[in-house]
């Protein structure tokens, strides 16, 4: 059995602010047809959803969650249906919104008490599944939640979604605006968490989180464009890739973009990485005609693609 | 070559807690600087001095040619400023917040007609003019952000994460438009949580615990911290932080 189980789910609603649909799946222009999400989830594996804002991330985390109901399509979580087993699911579940959602007036340990209650449990039934991280919070227990720092209301958000011992837990943009050393540790929590057996989906829009995940999905406009390993997914990068330097940066975008035989141009930190669409281009043919419109110190290397250009050229395509 | 920020010994401090301890530095004119830090560092209060809303405990600053502590509405004249959060009202369309935002900067209509044209030209935009700018899509809707930050030609842009849960490609071209505006001589301060945006400034300064820990070009960072790229830089830097962010 999965943990998770999704066939054709859709949940498109009209946007009045907008006046477009959104949500998660995509329907044709009349209105008429729908396509909805298909995949399965492991037990005890980490899921990463990447994509950018808008993509349909939230809403397939509220379906999932029983918060909303499906246009379209079933989908079972631990073996029960969103659409008639919400009870079995509530308690099965921890989810963690991607907007703080835990009282503010109440302290952190009223807040923590107030979902174990809710739930039925006792904060020390199950203090050893949330140890290592409520540990960090614990000296600021007193505290407001509303008073908590960031990184702090982080920590508290995951131990109440913990605190009922689920089986799945979904992770709504956990790290979206968190510098990179705590996303880092956050995601050594959730290793240990998937060590203990709990199944995780996480969203994120950070791409270099996608191979800390055992499997992705690369999701936009309400329909995933790949779902796979990480590598997995670097595997099926089917261009030629180049890394570009040269003493002029910027002119070496624009350059490069006006290339004949150069399909893509993206700035990657300290170089460019281009898609090459012509192969009897040699990077020593590009490298004499960038030292002829006047570069200097051009270097070009051949490079493996990371997640973020397999991302870029999915999306291109989708 | 002309200084546009200028920092010295700037300190904040909220009781007994430094939030800002003792940073100087400068920026010169049409720099990209990209100001890093750990959540917790001081980024924002330094970045609040800097735009002349928070007042400094001790030390000086001088932007834009004027002093952060006495002339704050002068500072807040000459620069713009974006962040992820705040940015546009979503309940006016494209040209009514273009006329605000350019209003409140004392631009007069006829200046605000004219350059309204060429900037939703030069955008692409013209279509949208009439557009609620809740309507629009993330990545256009902070393309125009950054736009209307600089509509009425600050010699300094503060971009707080500017950049954040918009796509990989949108991220790019967002970028491509900061190098505009740094060609035409405006200066731009930027903050980021993307180590490889820290690549695209021409220098970066790294806070730990309030402090400025380093202060340089990418390049010489990496050579200086024996680092493949930023994130390794940024990661032996931040592991050092004492305080967290409490």
């Amino acid at each position: 059995m999965y943990a998770i189980e999704v066939k054709g789910l859709s949940k498109n609603y009209y946007q009045k602010k907008t006046g477009k649909y959104a949500g998660l799946g995509q329907l044709s222009s009349d209105g008429e047809t729908v396509e909805g999400v298909t995949f399965n989830v492991d037990k005890g594996e980490i899921f990463g959803i990447i994509g950018p804002d808008g993509a349909g991330k939230t809403t397939l985390f509220r379906l999932l969650t029983t918060l909303l109901t499906p246009n379209t399509g079933t989908a079972k979580v631990d073996g029960f249906d969103v659409m008639t087993d919400l009870k079995e699911i509530r308690q099965r579940v921890g989810y963690m919104p991607g907007k703080f959602s835990l009282y503010q007036d109440m302290t952190v340990e009223e807040n923590l008490k107030f979902f174990a209650t809710v739930f039925n449990t006792t904060i020390e039934e199950n203090y050893a599944l949330v140890k290592d991280i409520y540990q960090q919070i614990e000296p600021f227990k007193t505290r407001r939640a509303g008073k908590l720092s960031g990184g702090m209301k982080q920590k508290l958000a995951l131990s109440c979604a913990l605190i009922h011992k689920p089986t799945v837990l979904f992770l709504d943009e956990p790290t979206t605006g968190v510098d990179p050393v705590s996303r880092k540790e956050f995601w050594g929590m959730l290793r240990k968490l998937k060590e203990q057996g709990i199944t995780i989906i996480v969203s994120t829009p950070y791409m270099d989180e996608a191979f800390l995940c055992d499997r992705i999905g690369l999701i936009q406009q309400g329909l995933f464009l790949q779902i796979d390993t990480p590598q997995g997914i670097i595997d099926h990068f089917a261009h030629t890739l180049w890394a570009v330097q040269s003493n002029n940066m910027s002119k070496l975008l624009t350059d490069l973009r006006r290339h004949p035989a150069i399909d893509t141009c993206f700035a990657f930190g300290n170089v460019h990485h281009v898609t090459v669409s012509k192969p009897e281009l040699t990077t020593s043919q590009l490298n004499d005609y960038l030292t002829e419109i006047g570069h200097e110190d051009i270097e070009i290397h051949a490079i493996q693609a990371g997640i973020e250009d397999c991302y870029m050229q999915l999306a291109r395509k989708g | 070559m002309e200084i546009v920020i200028h920092t010295d010994k700037l300190t904040k401090q909220f009781g007994n807690f430094t939030a800002v301890d003792n940073i100087s530095f400068e920026v010169e004119k049409g720099e990209i600087f990209g100001f890093l830090g750990a959540n917790g560092a001081g980024k924002t209060t330094a970045m609040r001095m800097l735009c002349g809303l928070s007042i400094p405990t001790s030390g000086k600053g001088l932007v834009a040619g004027f002093d952060i502590e006495k002339e704050t509405e002068k500072v807040k004249k000459s620069i713009g400023y974006m962040s992820q959060k705040f940015s546009l009202y979503e309940d006016l369309k494209v040209w009514e917040n273009i006329r605000l935002f350019a209003g409140i900067y004392g631009m007069n209509s006829k200046q605000i007609a004219h350059k309204t044209d060429t900037l939703l030209q030069q955008l692409g935009f013209e279509s949208e003019r009439d557009s609620f700018v809740k309507s629009l899509p993330l990545g256009w809707k902070q393309k125009l952000a950054f736009s209307v930050a600089i509509f009425h030609e600050p010699k300094i842009v503060f971009l707080d994460e500017p950049t954040g849960g918009v796509d990989p490609a949108t991220r790019r071209q967002f970028w491509e438009l900061i190098y505009d505006a740094a060609d035409r001589g405006i200066t731009v301060f930027v903050t980021t949580h993307y180590m490889d945006e820290a690549e695209y400034c021409d220098r970066v300064s790294i806070m730990v615990d309030g402090r400025i820990d380093a202060l340089d070009t990418p390049k010489n960072l990496k050579k200086q911290f024996n680092a493949n790229n930023m994130d390794e830089v940024f990661h032996q830097l931040a592991r050092k932080a004492q305080r967290t962010d409490n």
